[in-house]
Protein backbone atom coordinates (compact mmCIF):
# COMPACT_ATOMS: atom_id res chain seq x y z
CA UNK A 1 0.00 0.00 0.00
CA UNK A 2 1.36 3.38 -0.93
CA UNK A 3 1.53 6.14 1.49
CA UNK A 4 0.00 10.02 1.00
CA UNK A 5 0.79 12.70 3.57
CA UNK A 6 -2.19 15.59 3.39
CA UNK A 7 -1.25 18.86 4.37
CA UNK A 8 -3.76 21.37 4.25
CA UNK A 9 -5.07 23.73 7.35
CA UNK A 10 -8.51 22.77 6.66
CA UNK A 11 -9.53 20.10 8.57
CA UNK A 12 -12.71 19.53 5.97
CA UNK A 13 -10.50 19.85 3.20
CA UNK A 14 -7.98 17.08 4.86
CA UNK A 15 -10.97 14.84 5.26
CA UNK A 16 -12.22 15.46 1.86
CA UNK A 17 -9.31 14.13 0.35
CA UNK A 18 -8.17 11.09 3.11
CA UNK A 19 -11.81 9.60 1.74
CA UNK A 20 -11.05 9.96 -1.95
CA UNK A 21 -7.49 9.21 -1.57
CA UNK A 22 -8.49 5.82 0.73
CA UNK A 23 -10.76 4.35 -1.83
CA UNK A 24 -7.75 4.25 -4.03
CA UNK A 25 -5.95 2.25 -2.29
CA UNK A 26 -3.52 5.12 -0.31
CA UNK A 27 -2.91 5.04 3.68
CA UNK A 28 -2.94 8.65 5.01
CA UNK A 29 -1.38 10.80 7.19
CA UNK A 30 -2.59 14.25 8.28
CA UNK A 31 -0.61 17.27 8.43
CA UNK A 32 -1.93 20.49 9.21
CA UNK A 33 0.84 22.82 8.05
CA UNK A 34 4.25 22.70 6.41
CA UNK A 35 6.22 22.69 10.08
CA UNK A 36 4.30 19.64 10.71
CA UNK A 37 4.79 18.45 7.42
CA UNK A 38 8.25 18.62 7.81
CA UNK A 39 8.08 17.00 11.39
CA UNK A 40 6.44 13.70 9.53
CA UNK A 41 8.78 13.56 6.55
CA UNK A 42 11.77 13.80 9.04
CA UNK A 43 10.45 10.71 10.08
CA UNK A 44 9.22 8.51 7.70
CA UNK A 45 9.12 9.92 3.89
CA UNK A 46 5.42 9.23 2.75
CA UNK A 47 5.56 8.01 -1.41
CA UNK A 48 2.75 11.10 -2.21
CA UNK A 49 2.19 14.64 -0.57
CA UNK A 50 -1.00 16.60 -1.36
CA UNK A 51 0.14 19.77 -0.84
CA UNK A 52 -2.24 22.99 0.13
CA UNK A 53 -0.43 26.71 -0.63
CA UNK A 54 -1.23 28.76 2.05
CA UNK A 55 -1.19 27.53 5.57
CA UNK A 56 -0.25 29.46 8.88
CA UNK A 57 3.34 28.76 10.53
CA UNK A 58 4.97 27.12 7.52
CA UNK A 59 3.64 27.68 3.81
CA UNK A 60 3.47 25.05 1.48
CA UNK A 61 5.91 26.24 -1.34
CA UNK A 62 8.37 26.99 1.64
CA UNK A 63 7.78 23.16 3.23
CA UNK A 64 8.62 22.15 -0.71
CA UNK A 65 11.66 23.93 -1.18
CA UNK A 66 13.49 22.40 2.36
CA UNK A 67 11.51 18.68 1.40
CA UNK A 68 13.22 18.66 -1.47
CA UNK A 69 16.99 19.43 0.32
CA UNK A 70 16.22 16.74 2.91
CA UNK A 71 17.75 13.47 2.61
CA UNK A 72 15.57 10.97 0.72
CA UNK A 73 13.28 14.40 -0.19
CA UNK A 74 13.27 14.03 -4.11
CA UNK A 75 11.27 10.93 -3.54
CA UNK A 76 7.88 11.97 -2.52
CA UNK A 77 5.52 13.12 -5.54
CA UNK A 78 4.19 16.34 -4.77
CA UNK A 79 0.96 17.22 -5.87
CA UNK A 80 -0.26 21.13 -5.04
CA UNK A 81 -3.65 21.30 -4.00
CA UNK A 82 -4.43 25.06 -4.02
CA UNK A 83 -6.73 27.76 -4.42
CA UNK A 84 -3.94 29.58 -5.97
CA UNK A 85 -4.79 29.00 -9.37
CA UNK A 86 -3.22 31.56 -11.98
CA UNK A 87 -0.19 30.83 -14.13
CA UNK A 88 2.88 32.47 -11.82
CA UNK A 89 2.34 29.88 -9.10
CA UNK A 90 1.86 26.96 -11.41
CA UNK A 91 5.44 28.25 -12.44
CA UNK A 92 6.47 28.79 -9.22
CA UNK A 93 5.64 25.66 -7.72
CA UNK A 94 6.94 23.39 -10.66
CA UNK A 95 10.53 25.37 -10.34
CA UNK A 96 10.38 24.21 -6.65
CA UNK A 97 9.89 20.70 -7.36
CA UNK A 98 6.30 20.14 -7.67
CA UNK A 99 4.69 17.42 -9.77
CA UNK A 100 1.63 17.59 -10.33
CA UNK A 101 -0.79 21.08 -9.60
CA UNK A 102 -4.20 20.79 -8.64
CA UNK A 103 -6.58 24.06 -8.85
CA UNK A 104 -9.41 23.77 -6.03
CA UNK A 105 -12.42 23.02 -6.08
CA UNK A 106 -11.21 19.62 -6.64
CA UNK A 107 -12.84 15.80 -7.41
CA UNK A 108 -11.82 12.57 -7.10
CA UNK A 109 -11.85 12.51 -10.62
CA UNK A 110 -9.32 15.04 -10.83
CA UNK A 111 -7.05 13.64 -8.13
CA UNK A 112 -7.33 10.27 -9.34
CA UNK A 113 -6.25 11.10 -13.25
CA UNK A 114 -3.45 13.02 -11.39
CA UNK A 115 -2.06 10.97 -9.46
CA UNK A 116 -2.35 8.45 -12.31
CA UNK A 117 -0.58 10.86 -14.74
CA UNK A 118 2.80 11.46 -11.66
CA UNK A 119 2.62 7.21 -12.05
CA UNK A 120 1.36 7.14 -8.21
CA UNK A 121 -1.77 4.21 -9.36
CA UNK B 1 -44.83 13.12 -20.86
CA UNK B 2 -47.51 11.61 -22.94
CA UNK B 3 -46.27 8.35 -24.93
CA UNK B 4 -47.04 9.58 -28.45
CA UNK B 5 -44.76 12.70 -27.51
CA UNK B 6 -42.12 10.63 -26.33
CA UNK B 7 -42.62 8.51 -30.03
CA UNK B 8 -42.07 11.53 -31.34
CA UNK B 9 -39.13 13.25 -30.21
CA UNK B 10 -37.42 10.02 -30.77
CA UNK B 11 -38.27 9.64 -33.68
CA UNK B 12 -36.51 13.05 -35.06
CA UNK B 13 -33.62 12.82 -32.43
CA UNK B 14 -33.07 9.24 -33.89
CA UNK B 15 -33.67 10.15 -37.47
CA UNK B 16 -31.13 13.77 -37.19
CA UNK B 17 -28.39 11.77 -35.06
CA UNK B 18 -28.77 8.03 -34.86
CA UNK B 19 -29.31 8.22 -30.92
CA UNK B 20 -31.56 5.85 -29.81
CA UNK B 21 -33.67 6.75 -27.16
CA UNK B 22 -35.10 3.53 -25.06
CA UNK B 23 -38.78 4.48 -23.05
CA UNK B 24 -36.53 4.18 -19.87
CA UNK B 25 -34.61 7.50 -21.11
CA UNK B 26 -37.76 9.68 -20.93
CA UNK B 27 -36.68 11.27 -17.74
CA UNK B 28 -33.48 12.31 -19.24
CA UNK B 29 -36.01 13.60 -22.94
CA UNK B 30 -37.48 15.61 -20.45
CA UNK B 31 -35.10 17.48 -18.03
CA UNK B 32 -32.94 17.77 -21.64
CA UNK B 33 -36.14 19.35 -23.84
CA UNK B 34 -37.32 21.67 -20.79
CA UNK B 35 -35.02 24.18 -21.74
CA UNK B 36 -35.63 23.92 -25.69
CA UNK B 37 -39.41 24.52 -24.89
CA UNK B 38 -38.65 27.41 -22.50
CA UNK B 39 -36.02 29.10 -25.41
CA UNK B 40 -38.83 28.83 -27.83
CA UNK B 41 -41.26 30.40 -25.33
CA UNK B 42 -43.23 27.18 -24.57
CA UNK B 43 -44.81 26.31 -21.31
CA UNK B 44 -44.12 22.08 -21.81
CA UNK B 45 -43.16 19.76 -23.76
CA UNK B 46 -46.51 19.17 -24.85
CA UNK B 47 -46.75 22.25 -26.56
CA UNK B 48 -43.11 21.50 -28.24
CA UNK B 49 -44.15 18.33 -29.94
CA UNK B 50 -47.87 20.02 -30.98
CA UNK B 51 -45.62 22.16 -32.73
CA UNK B 52 -43.30 19.75 -34.09
CA UNK B 53 -46.46 17.93 -35.04
CA UNK B 54 -47.48 20.77 -37.60
CA UNK B 55 -45.01 23.13 -40.08
CA UNK B 56 -41.65 21.83 -39.23
CA UNK B 57 -39.29 24.59 -37.91
CA UNK B 58 -35.16 23.48 -39.03
CA UNK B 59 -33.80 25.50 -36.00
CA UNK B 60 -36.33 24.05 -33.56
CA UNK B 61 -35.47 20.24 -34.81
CA UNK B 62 -31.79 21.02 -34.30
CA UNK B 63 -32.20 23.00 -30.62
CA UNK B 64 -34.12 19.42 -30.16
CA UNK B 65 -31.53 16.95 -31.54
CA UNK B 66 -28.14 18.90 -30.06
CA UNK B 67 -30.17 19.18 -26.67
CA UNK B 68 -30.19 15.52 -26.34
CA UNK B 69 -26.54 14.79 -27.26
CA UNK B 70 -23.83 13.94 -24.54
CA UNK B 71 -20.92 16.33 -24.90
CA UNK B 72 -18.89 14.42 -22.47
CA UNK B 73 -15.37 14.61 -23.35
CA UNK B 74 -11.92 15.13 -21.53
CA UNK B 75 -8.49 15.71 -22.75
CA UNK B 76 -6.13 12.68 -23.24
CA UNK B 77 -9.34 10.57 -22.15
CA UNK B 78 -8.71 6.89 -21.02
CA UNK B 79 -4.64 7.87 -21.95
CA UNK B 80 -4.13 4.77 -23.47
CA UNK B 81 -5.30 5.25 -27.16
CA UNK B 82 -3.06 8.25 -27.20
CA UNK B 83 -0.12 6.14 -25.62
CA UNK B 84 -0.69 3.51 -29.06
CA UNK B 85 -0.87 6.80 -31.33
CA UNK B 86 2.31 7.95 -30.01
CA UNK B 87 4.30 4.40 -29.63
CA UNK B 88 2.60 2.09 -32.57
CA UNK B 89 0.68 4.23 -35.40
CA UNK B 90 3.10 7.27 -35.14
CA UNK B 91 6.02 5.51 -36.23
CA UNK B 92 4.47 3.37 -38.56
CA UNK B 93 2.72 6.11 -40.35
CA UNK B 94 5.60 8.78 -40.32
CA UNK B 95 7.81 5.59 -42.18
CA UNK B 96 4.75 4.84 -44.74
CA UNK B 97 4.49 8.11 -45.57
CA UNK B 98 8.15 9.77 -45.46
CA UNK B 99 8.14 10.51 -48.94
CA UNK B 100 5.01 12.59 -48.02
CA UNK B 101 5.61 13.82 -44.87
CA UNK B 102 1.78 14.94 -44.34
CA UNK B 103 -0.72 13.10 -42.13
CA UNK B 104 -4.54 13.84 -41.54
CA UNK B 105 -6.00 13.04 -38.52
CA UNK B 106 -10.14 13.05 -38.06
CA UNK B 107 -11.34 13.62 -34.36
CA UNK B 108 -15.28 12.14 -35.54
CA UNK B 109 -17.64 13.61 -33.20
CA UNK B 110 -14.93 15.97 -31.58
CA UNK B 111 -17.21 17.48 -29.20
CA UNK B 112 -15.44 20.87 -27.50
CA UNK B 113 -12.39 19.67 -29.21
CA UNK B 114 -10.63 17.99 -26.10
CA UNK B 115 -9.45 14.93 -28.42
CA UNK B 116 -8.32 16.61 -31.19
CA UNK B 117 -6.23 19.79 -29.13
CA UNK B 118 -5.06 16.27 -27.40
CA UNK B 119 -3.59 15.03 -30.86
CA UNK B 120 -2.20 17.99 -31.37
CA UNK B 121 -0.11 18.62 -27.96
CA UNK B 122 1.22 15.40 -28.63
CA UNK B 123 2.36 16.21 -31.78
CA UNK B 124 3.99 19.40 -30.89
CA UNK B 125 5.53 17.13 -27.76
CA UNK B 126 7.52 15.22 -30.61
CA UNK B 127 9.76 18.19 -31.52
CA UNK B 128 11.93 18.27 -33.95
CA UNK B 129 11.69 14.70 -34.71
CA UNK B 130 8.27 15.71 -37.12
CA UNK B 131 9.99 18.59 -38.62
CA UNK B 132 8.80 19.00 -41.50
CA UNK B 133 5.88 17.36 -41.44
CA UNK B 134 2.36 18.52 -41.98
CA UNK B 135 -0.35 17.27 -39.64
CA UNK B 136 -4.04 18.07 -40.77
CA UNK B 137 -6.10 17.35 -38.22
CA UNK B 138 -9.55 17.72 -38.57
CA UNK B 139 -12.35 17.98 -35.96
CA UNK B 140 -16.59 17.07 -36.92
CA UNK B 141 -19.31 17.33 -34.67
CA UNK B 142 -23.32 17.65 -35.14
CA UNK B 143 -23.44 20.29 -32.47
CA UNK B 144 -22.74 23.94 -33.99
CA UNK B 145 -22.47 24.70 -30.37
CA UNK B 146 -19.61 22.58 -29.59
CA UNK B 147 -17.96 23.21 -32.73
CA UNK B 148 -17.57 26.91 -31.81
CA UNK B 149 -16.27 25.91 -28.04
CA UNK B 150 -13.73 23.26 -30.08
CA UNK B 151 -13.03 26.52 -32.68
CA UNK B 152 -12.37 28.75 -29.31
CA UNK B 153 -9.91 26.29 -27.57
CA UNK B 154 -11.28 28.13 -24.20
CA UNK B 155 -12.04 25.70 -21.38
CA UNK B 156 -12.91 26.08 -17.89
CA UNK B 157 -10.60 24.97 -14.67
CA UNK B 158 -12.23 21.92 -14.29
CA UNK B 159 -11.79 20.77 -17.96
CA UNK B 160 -8.52 21.47 -17.98
CA UNK B 161 -8.10 19.18 -14.93
CA UNK B 162 -9.18 16.51 -16.49
CA UNK B 163 -6.61 14.24 -18.18
CA UNK B 164 -4.46 17.26 -19.03
CA UNK B 165 -1.23 17.04 -17.56
CA UNK B 166 0.05 20.32 -15.69
CA UNK B 167 3.09 21.08 -17.72
CA UNK B 168 1.24 20.90 -21.07
CA UNK B 169 -1.38 23.39 -19.15
CA UNK B 170 2.00 25.96 -18.59
CA UNK B 171 3.45 25.17 -21.91
CA UNK B 172 0.11 25.65 -24.33
CA UNK B 173 -2.39 27.63 -22.12
CA UNK B 174 -3.43 30.96 -21.50
CA UNK B 175 -5.01 32.32 -18.25
CA UNK B 176 -8.10 34.42 -19.99
CA UNK B 177 -10.56 35.59 -17.12
CA UNK B 178 -11.31 32.33 -15.62
CA UNK B 179 -10.59 29.89 -18.19
CA UNK B 180 -7.77 28.88 -20.03
CA UNK B 181 -7.70 29.19 -23.31
CA UNK B 182 -5.06 27.03 -25.71
CA UNK B 183 -2.02 28.89 -27.88
CA UNK B 184 -3.15 30.31 -31.54
CA UNK B 185 -0.01 28.08 -32.41
CA UNK B 186 -1.80 24.89 -30.98
CA UNK B 187 -5.14 25.65 -32.40
CA UNK B 188 -3.75 26.27 -35.40
CA UNK B 189 -2.93 22.49 -36.13
CA UNK B 190 -6.71 21.81 -35.89
CA UNK B 191 -9.57 23.01 -37.86
CA UNK B 192 -13.50 22.27 -37.08
CA UNK B 193 -16.52 21.84 -38.82
CA UNK B 194 -20.19 20.96 -38.05
CA UNK B 195 -20.79 17.53 -39.84
CA UNK B 196 -23.17 14.80 -39.03
CA UNK B 197 -21.80 11.33 -39.26
CA UNK B 198 -25.17 10.00 -40.94
CA UNK B 199 -24.26 11.88 -44.04
CA UNK B 200 -22.39 11.68 -46.89
CA UNK B 201 -18.85 11.43 -45.56
CA UNK B 202 -17.26 11.32 -48.96
CA UNK B 203 -16.43 15.03 -48.94
CA UNK B 204 -14.34 15.16 -46.08
CA UNK B 205 -10.94 13.37 -48.06
CA UNK B 206 -8.53 10.86 -46.78
CA UNK B 207 -7.26 10.45 -43.29
CA UNK B 208 -4.98 8.44 -42.23
CA UNK B 209 -5.79 7.95 -38.43
CA UNK B 210 -9.65 8.26 -37.05
CA UNK B 211 -10.79 8.96 -33.71
CA UNK B 212 -14.22 8.22 -33.84
CA UNK B 213 -14.64 7.47 -29.80
CA UNK B 214 -17.85 7.65 -27.43
CA UNK B 215 -20.19 7.68 -30.38
CA UNK B 216 -21.12 4.53 -31.89
CA UNK B 217 -22.08 3.33 -28.63
CA UNK B 218 -25.48 5.83 -28.81
CA UNK B 219 -26.42 4.39 -32.26
CA UNK B 220 -28.26 0.95 -33.10
CA UNK B 221 -26.37 -1.87 -35.29
CA UNK B 222 -27.37 -1.21 -38.44
CA UNK B 223 -26.12 2.77 -37.74
CA UNK B 224 -22.86 1.58 -36.83
CA UNK B 225 -22.12 -0.68 -39.32
CA UNK B 226 -23.05 2.47 -41.88
CA UNK B 227 -21.30 4.77 -40.16
CA UNK B 228 -18.34 2.38 -39.81
CA UNK B 229 -18.10 1.30 -43.46
CA UNK B 230 -18.14 4.75 -44.58
CA UNK B 231 -15.46 5.64 -42.31
CA UNK B 232 -13.47 2.75 -44.12
CA UNK B 233 -14.13 4.66 -47.14
CA UNK B 234 -12.01 7.37 -46.35
CA UNK B 235 -9.43 5.33 -45.15
CA UNK B 236 -6.29 3.71 -46.80
CA UNK B 237 -5.28 0.42 -46.57
CA UNK B 238 -2.58 1.47 -43.86
CA UNK B 239 -5.26 3.45 -41.87
CA UNK B 240 -6.12 2.89 -38.22
CA UNK B 241 -9.43 3.49 -36.37
CA UNK B 242 -9.53 4.10 -32.31
CA UNK B 243 -13.08 3.36 -31.04
CA UNK B 244 -14.08 4.57 -27.61
CA UNK B 245 -13.31 2.35 -24.47
CA UNK B 246 -17.01 0.50 -24.76
CA UNK B 247 -17.11 0.11 -28.31
CA UNK B 248 -15.97 -2.79 -31.29
CA UNK B 249 -16.29 -3.67 -34.74
CA UNK B 250 -16.96 -7.14 -33.42
CA UNK B 251 -20.67 -8.32 -34.73
CA UNK B 252 -20.77 -5.37 -36.80
CA UNK B 253 -18.45 -5.06 -39.56
CA UNK B 254 -15.66 -6.99 -41.47
CA UNK B 255 -14.65 -3.40 -43.17
CA UNK B 256 -12.35 -3.51 -39.54
CA UNK B 257 -10.34 -5.56 -37.11
CA UNK B 258 -9.00 -5.14 -33.91
CA UNK B 259 -5.16 -5.12 -34.03
CA UNK B 260 -4.17 -7.99 -31.59
CA UNK B 261 -3.52 -7.12 -28.19
CA UNK B 262 -4.20 -3.95 -28.52
CA UNK B 263 -7.09 -2.40 -27.15
CA UNK B 264 -8.99 0.11 -28.97
CA UNK B 265 -7.14 0.03 -32.23
CA UNK B 266 -8.43 -1.00 -35.24
CA UNK B 267 -6.77 -1.94 -38.61
CA UNK B 268 -8.44 -1.88 -42.26
CA UNK B 269 -9.43 -5.72 -42.83
CA UNK B 270 -8.35 -5.84 -46.53
CA UNK B 271 -5.58 -5.63 -47.54
CA UNK B 272 -3.87 -8.20 -44.68
CA UNK B 273 -0.28 -6.47 -45.47
CA UNK B 274 -1.25 -3.47 -43.95
CA UNK B 275 -1.54 -4.62 -40.43
CA UNK B 276 1.18 -6.69 -40.83
CA UNK B 277 3.34 -3.43 -40.85
CA UNK B 278 1.76 -1.78 -37.86
CA UNK B 279 2.34 -5.42 -36.44
CA UNK B 280 6.54 -5.35 -37.36
CA UNK B 281 6.29 -2.12 -35.81
CA UNK B 282 5.04 -3.07 -32.58
CA UNK B 283 7.35 -6.01 -31.96
C1 LIG C 1 -19.54 11.75 -25.77
S1 LIG C 1 -18.99 12.87 -27.02
C2 LIG C 1 -17.46 12.14 -27.47
C3 LIG C 1 -16.37 13.17 -27.62
C4 LIG C 1 -14.97 12.60 -27.90
N1 LIG C 1 -14.92 11.82 -29.12
C5 LIG C 1 -14.51 11.75 -26.73
O1 LIG C 1 -14.43 10.52 -26.85
O2 LIG C 1 -14.23 12.29 -25.66
C6 LIG C 1 -20.10 12.44 -28.35
C7 LIG C 1 -20.25 13.55 -29.41
O3 LIG C 1 -20.87 12.98 -30.56
C8 LIG C 1 -21.64 13.98 -31.20
N2 LIG C 1 -22.58 13.33 -32.10
C9 LIG C 1 -23.69 12.61 -31.77
N3 LIG C 1 -24.31 12.18 -32.87
C10 LIG C 1 -23.58 12.60 -33.92
C11 LIG C 1 -23.71 12.47 -35.34
N4 LIG C 1 -24.74 11.80 -35.90
N5 LIG C 1 -22.77 13.04 -36.13
C12 LIG C 1 -21.73 13.72 -35.59
N6 LIG C 1 -21.56 13.88 -34.27
C13 LIG C 1 -22.48 13.32 -33.44
C14 LIG C 1 -22.25 14.74 -30.04
O4 LIG C 1 -22.63 16.04 -30.41
C15 LIG C 1 -21.11 14.72 -29.00
O5 LIG C 1 -20.36 15.90 -29.03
Amino acid sequence: MKSCLVVDDSRVVRKVARRILEELQFSCAEAEDGRQAMEYCARTMPDAILLDWNMPVMTGIEFLRRLRKMTGGGEPKVVFCTTENDLAHIQEALSAGANEYIMKPFDSDIIQTKFAQVGLL
Amino acid sequence: MRVEDFDLFSTLVKQRSGLVLTKDKAYLLESRLMPVARKWQMKGLDELAQAMRGRRDEAMARDITEAMTTNESSFFRDQKPFDLFRQLVLPSLTEARAAKRSLRVWSAACSSGQEAYSLAMLLAEEGPKLAGWKFDIVGTDISAEMVERARAGLYTQFEVQRGLPITLLVKHFKQSGDKWQLSPQLRQMASFREFNLLGDLSGLGQFDVVFCRNVLIYFDQPTKARVLDQIARLMPADGVLFLGGAETVLGITDRFKPMDGQRGLYVINKPASAAAGLKKAAG
